[in-house]
């Protein structure tokens, strides 16, 4: 943006604040300078383009049409243009200090940013340290789609996106609803309805392929009232059916597996036996195969027959 | 926020920012708006070209930096900041409910959390309370080692670890003088120097199996310094050997799960990647534990390690159990 157009869009907003009531744009054209030089349809292009840039940095711009005039009015209203009053005590403003470095990096560190230098230009004071500085919390948005899915939850928007599932060969376009984005365990996952399954579903973002298109007019999407974001893209918390494997493990060998198992009993001949809780015997397998020659699966057979086909795949 | 196109946001932001700080100084203000002095300037001349209709003299807002002191005048029309942007509302307000569920935070936090979160939420309107409310991050529970690890950190003493390494299966013991608590993610590490490693490390909290508050003053060498992880957490060193895997569809979750150097698409769903294997046999383990969805393709002795590994796990398999 050239200097002279910030001049020309601060004076814009000056001009549209101070006035009680609405001008019209010839009204402005003559209040602002830089507008005074240009004809009239050049005039009319700047001050779209004028409006629609105070607009996508937050200005409101009342728009008033008066019955008794031709033209419409416009100006700036106070109460919605000036955040409220707001003062912090200092332990509130050093755990809002702490809340903007979470994203620090991540893609919404400028909002966060940009958010506390308004609330210091309000005069409250954010610059504190909390209480110890041996507390670091931080948030990773590497996802090349979380911007725009972001985007599309706050405008209550449909995307499309590519996707491929868990272990699929190949990816399929998705159109979905967008409820909500959560991190789970370090990753971000998006809920929503999935049109295409016709039912609520999650998605992985890591296994979005390629960009996010937005489907359609911004505020169509409805988030059903009561809907558990957390819950949606969750493990459930008690593990079904779950069994016990007996492992011959090697003595001196395989100290992690021994912490974790639930009961360990010394053998002979270098082997003890150990009993290791599962749920699913093709993860057990992957954990027991990766230990190699110091452990054995005994039973039961369906997860020892899960580790002789890794272990048979790792030869191939 | 030192880009052309942010100026116009940032002047109506500065401007507020001078009339609550009357006299503030030139430093002291670039260094809170990220500017050079210069810029900063170059923005106060700025501000002292525009003001009200008519533009006489008395219309204009009236700035001066006399001696590196800021005063403003003649500018009450914008001396309130603009209102905060739904992103900026809810950016905060997520990380504040983050923290909120954090248990690192527990005693740091006292009541501060919601009586701030009410007031941002009451200055931040509607808009940016419910986009805040589909965004979160979920918290780990709290770690059985936090509060042990909590006091070695306030009282300065060295820990003593019993820690899983999961990639190695093994369970070693550490000392470690504690220098923060890292979280990142929803997931807590202790972050000091390790003896054992002579370097920097971090654990997570979650894989120590035991801890003890030794009755020894922390005393980590001078130039030991926290490391910066923004970049991730995991940060293999650049002169681990490099290896290269071939995955099938199921076996992408490993070009997720570890930084990779490169990535390429082999099509119906296979990877080939790159990265650095911290030693043999965590790489080893790794291949062992892909089976047929991965295999090592360079080096190619360590595809023979692999191969040979196998086939002595098999072996243990050949009898009848």
């Amino acid at each position: 943006m050239s200097r002279r157009k910030t001049e020309r869009l601060l004076n814009l907003v000056i001009c549209l604040l101070a006035t009680r009531r609405p001008l019209s744009a010839e009204q402005i054209r003559q209040a602002v300078p830089g507008y005074d030089r240009d004809g009239d349809e050049a005039f009319q292009r700047m001050f779209e383009r004028d409006k629609n840039e105070l607009r996508e940095i937050g200005i409101p711009i009342d728009v008033v049409r008066d019955p008794w005039e031709d033209e419409p009015g416009y100006r700036i209203e106070r109460e919605t243009y000036e955040l409220p009053e707001i003062t912090l005590e200092p332990d509130e403003a050093a755990v809002l200090g702490l809340a903007a470095q979470v994203w620090q990096r991540a893609s919404l560190a400028e909002a966060a940013s940009g958010a506390l230098l308004k609330l210091r230009a309000g005069g409250v004071a954010t610059d504190q340290p909390i209480g110890t500085g041996a507390l670091e919390l931080r948030v990773d948005t590497r996802d090349p789609a979380f911007p725009a899915l972001w985007n599309a939850v706050r405008d209550r928007r449909v995307v499309r996106f590519d996707y491929r599932g868990a272990g699929s060969e190949s990816v399929r376009s998705r159109t979905v609803e967008p409820w909500g984005v959560v991190s789970r365990s370090g990753r971000w996952y998006l809920a929503g309805y999935d049109r295409d399954r016709d039912a609520p579903r999650a998605f992985r973002l890591s296994r979005i392929a390629g960009q996010v298109a937005t489907v359609g007019r911004a505020g169509v999407v409805e988030v059903p009232p009561g809907v558990d974001l957390r819950a949606m893209v969750g493990f459930p918390d008690e593990p079904s059916d779950e069994r016990v494997a007996v492992v011959r493990v090697r003595q001196g060998a395989c100290e992690g597996l021994r912490q974790l198992a639930r009961a360990v009993r010394p053998g002979d001949g270098g082997w003890d036996e150990a009993e290791l809780a599962f749920t699913d015997p093709d993860r057990l397998a992957g954990w027991m195969a990766s230990l190699g020659a110091d452990v054995e699966v005994v039973g039961p057979p369906d997860a020892r027959e899960a580790v002789i086909r890794r272990l048979k795949g790792a030869m191939a | 926020m030192s880009g052309s196109a942010d100026r116009l946001p940032r002047l109506l932001a500065l401007v507020p920012y001078l009339m609550s700080h009357p006299g503030a100084q030139v430093g002291e203000v670039a260094a809170v708006f990220g500017l050079s002095e210069k810029q900063l300037i170059d923005d106060l001349q700025l501000v002292w070209m525009c003001g009200l209709p008519g533009h006489t003299p008395g219309d204009l807002i009236d700035v001066s930096w006399d001696g590196g002191e800021i005063l403003i005048d003649n500018a009450e029309t914008i001396a309130r900041p603009l209102r905060l942007g739904i992103d900026e509302a809810s950016a905060l307000l997520v990380a504040l409910r983050m923290l909120a569920a954090s248990p690192e935070l527990a005693e740091v936090r006292g009541d501060a959390l919601p009586r701030v979160t009410a007031k941002l939420e009451r200055a931040a309107g509607d808009g940016a309370a419910t986009v805040s409310s589909q965004v979160s991050v979920d918290v780990d529970a709290a770690p059985d080692a936090l509060p042990r690890v909590r006091e070695g950190l306030t009282r300065g003493r060295r820990l003593s670890l019993r820690y899983y390494v999961q990639g190695r299966d093994e369970v070693t013991p550490r000392e470690v003088d504690p220098m923060r608590i890292v979280v990142v993610d929803g997931r807590a590490y202790l972050e000091g120097w390790c003896y054992r490693a002579e370097a920097m490390r971090l654990f997570r909290l979650d894989r120590v199996l035991g801890v003890e508050v030794l009755d020894v003053p922390a005393d980590p060498p001078a130039g030991a310094e926290p490391r910066d992880v923004t970049a991730g957490v995991f940060r293999p060193s650049p002169t681990d050997e490099l290896v290269e895997l071939e995955l099938s569809a199921a076996g992408r979750w490993v070009a997720e799960y570890y930084p990779c150097e490169q990535v390429t698409e082999l099509g119906e769903g296979r990877l080939r990647v790159a990265l650095r294997a911290r030693d043999e046999d965590w790489i080893l383990k790794l291949a062992l534990r892909l089976g047929d969805t991965g295999r090592v393709v360079s080096p190619p002795d360590m595809a023979e390690t692999v191969r040979r590994e196998a086939g002595r796990a098999l072996a243990l398999y050949a009898h009848q159990s």
